[in-house]
């Protein structure tokens, strides 16, 4: 076994509806979803955020597009209109999922996501 | 027959250029997608400075860029950009064309998504109103409702196409069903007004297109944008992709973009839209259908195009969601800089002095929300706690809400004289509007289901000609 960051494993993609944010989590290939469902729990997601989700945590699985779809209840400080948290929409929380570390087998120790490369930002900005 | 459809616009505040593209590509039905809960709140403080508003303010601009195509017969166009005050967003529509001395078109508005002239029948008639998220019942809502819709499907869009319009505003529409809509009307599907009279296909067919609308409502995103998959790569990235679908009678559906546009259809871009905003995935409801998201297949055929296919659907519940707003007190907010070192212990003890600066002026705040921007402001507790990590540089930003405007607006005021007078050395407003304090309304959102007949009995459908 070896311990990795989900981010090398998944994407990922958030939303909001009233105090209640959504982060599904897009495992890379078959092998990574297996794992996902295997270790990425509700109990484990509830420890992870913390303080920054008050309620209940679900889970549902989205086996035709290899995904977990975690549902975050009064996570918002009361939703959009009346949040004084500058994500009022919960945007960010898919990129603060991706952060946890899960245990997978050997064989995907040395999985890395690709980096980005952003040089024709640089070659604009330098204008 | 296939019918082309597209998403246009994702919210309020996307881009009408995107029009031109997708008419340059060919589209049947253009599709424009205004509303989100954060949107009805704005447009509500709108109409509260002016009846004659309270609709999406862009609405003139996209209509200037369709409506030539409109009325050559090219295209047509639905949106809900109607917001809160349909009427006064046809006005506005018609206003455009006549500027633009357009004519020879109809335009149809939906009226009937407005709860508020309802509230009291409804109550009589026993929907509860209870809050869907919360359970709390309704004698508990916090403060007046300030606006309550009723979330439609698409009969009465689909009833505007059958009387000839060629542009359909809506209120509060559901995003997906504004695209369902013209799919029911073009391959003769089964309306769901009278759910009992529908079979298993009728369902999934209607659940295939709430499929195919979740996937274009938020415009860009079914295409690259807001992706976390190899985002930095994908091609002309400033040039933002607006999604179409190519659907089938069956209810297969192509999902593509504009060859001359940016971005990229692909697998991965399809399926980070498909669980947007969704919760349970096999229950996705809709006003129209329930929809199981985890049950079609989805192929990508390459050069942006993927193709979705065999959706499941099941008849809709008997009730509609309700959204109801409450005025919430209001807020104010600062934000301030400081450089290493102690960057963090700066922003800390910044915070803490404006809150007791705040306390020794005599100001009640009933909330305080502080975030370190560039430590944990967006990850919070996600954030591994290193003292060895130290920042070279955090903003802190402090939020409040106060029960009166005056109030919200004198706590940012207190934090101006600690530019100098406060011990953390290299304090740094933010900017000019950083340290202004200026108070905003906040609305609290309260969640619930209506029984779907008594909503549809005031639904109407009025045909204009332009």
């Amino acid at each position: 076994m070896a311990r990795i960051a989900l981010r090398e494993l998944c994407g990922y993609r958030a939303g909001d509806k009233g105090d209640i944010a959504n982060v599904a989590l897009f495992a890379d290939d078959q092998d990574v979803y297996e794992v996902i469902v295997r270790e990425v729990t509700v109990e484990r997601v509830r420890a992870h955020f913390g303080a920054m989700v008050k309620g209940r945590v679900d889970r549902y699985e989205a086996a035709n597009v290899r995904a977990l779809n975690f549902v975050l209840h009064d996570a918002l400080g009361g939703g959009g209109p009346r949040s004084l948290r500058a994500d009022a929409l919960g945007k960010t929380l898919g990129g603060a999922l991706v952060r946890m570390e899960i245990d997978v087998p050997d064989s995907m120790a040395g999985r890395r996501r690709a980096r980005p490369d952003v040089g024709w930002a640089d070659d604009i900005l330098r204008g | 027959m296939t019918v082309r459809i597209a998403g246009g616009q994702g919210f309020y505040g996307d881009t009408p250029r995107a029009v031109a593209g997708l008419l340059e590509d060919g589209v049947d039905y253009l599709c424009l997608e205004a509303l989100a809960e954060l949107t009805l709140a704005i447009l509500q403080k709108d109409r509260q400075r002016d009846e004659s508003l309270g609709y999406t303010r862009d609405l003139p601009f996209y209509m200037g860029a369709a409506l030539p195509a409109v009325v050559d017969g090219r295209t047509k166009v639905i949106t809900n950009a109607g917001g809160i005050n349909p009427p006064a967003a046809a006005r506005a529509a018609v206003e455009t064309a006549r500027a633009l001395g357009l004519s020879g078109f109809k335009i149809a508005t939906v009226l009937g998504d407005d709860l508020m002239p309802h509230l009291d029948d409804l109550r009589a008639a026993g929907v509860s109103l209870d809050n869907i998220d919360t359970g709390q019942p309704w004698d508990q809502l916090p403060d007046a409702p300030r606006f309550a819709a009723a979330y439609l499907g698409a009969a009465p869009i689909v009833e505007a196409l059958a009387q000839g319009a060629d542009v359909v505003i809506t209120g509060r529409v559901a995003d997906a069903s504004l695209f369902l809509a013209p799919l029911i009307y073009e391959h003769g599907w089964a309306v769901p007004s009278d759910p009992a009279s529908l079979d298993a296909d009728d369902w999934d067919r209607l659940a295939a297109g709430i499929v195919v609308g979740h996937l274009l409502e938020c415009s860009g995103q079914t295409a690259g944008g807001n992706y976390s998959g190899d985002w930095w790569a994908l091609p002309r990235p400033w040039d933002l992709p607006y999604p179409i679908a190519e659907v089938d009678a069956d209810g297969t559906a192509v999902i593509t973009k504009p060859a001359s546009s940016g971005g990229r259809v692909s697998f991965d871009t399809v399926r980070h839209q498909l669980l947007y905003e969704v919760h349970d995935p096999a229950n996705y409801l809709s006003p129209d259908v329930v929809a199981d998201f985890t049950s079609p297949t989805f192929e990508d055929l390459g050069d942006d195009r993927v193709r979705v296919r065999g959706v499941r659907g099941k008849p809709a519940t008997d009730t509609y969601k309700g959204l109801v707003a409450y005025h919430a007190g209001w807020s104010g907010e600062v934000r301030a800089a400081f450089s290493w070192p102690d960057a963090r212990e700066k922003a800390t003890a910044a915070a803490a002095i404006l809150r007791k600066r705040v306390e020794m002026a005599g100001i009640d705040v009933d909330e305080w929300h502080v975030e370190y921007w560039g430590v944990n402001a967006l990850g919070g507790d996600t954030v591994p706690a290193d003292p060895a990590c130290e920042p070279p540089e955090c903003v802190v930003r402090v939020a409040w809400r106060c029960s009166d405007a005056e109030s919200a607006g004198r706590v940012g005021r207190e934090l101006v004289p600690m530019s100098l007078s406060a011990p953390p050395p290299g304090f740094t407003g933010m900017g000019r509007a950083g340290g202004s304090g200026k108070p905003t309304e906040l609305l609290g959102i309260w969640p619930t289901l209506v029984d779907r007949h008594l909503v549809d009995a005031h639904v109407r459908v009025v045909v204009e000609e332009v």
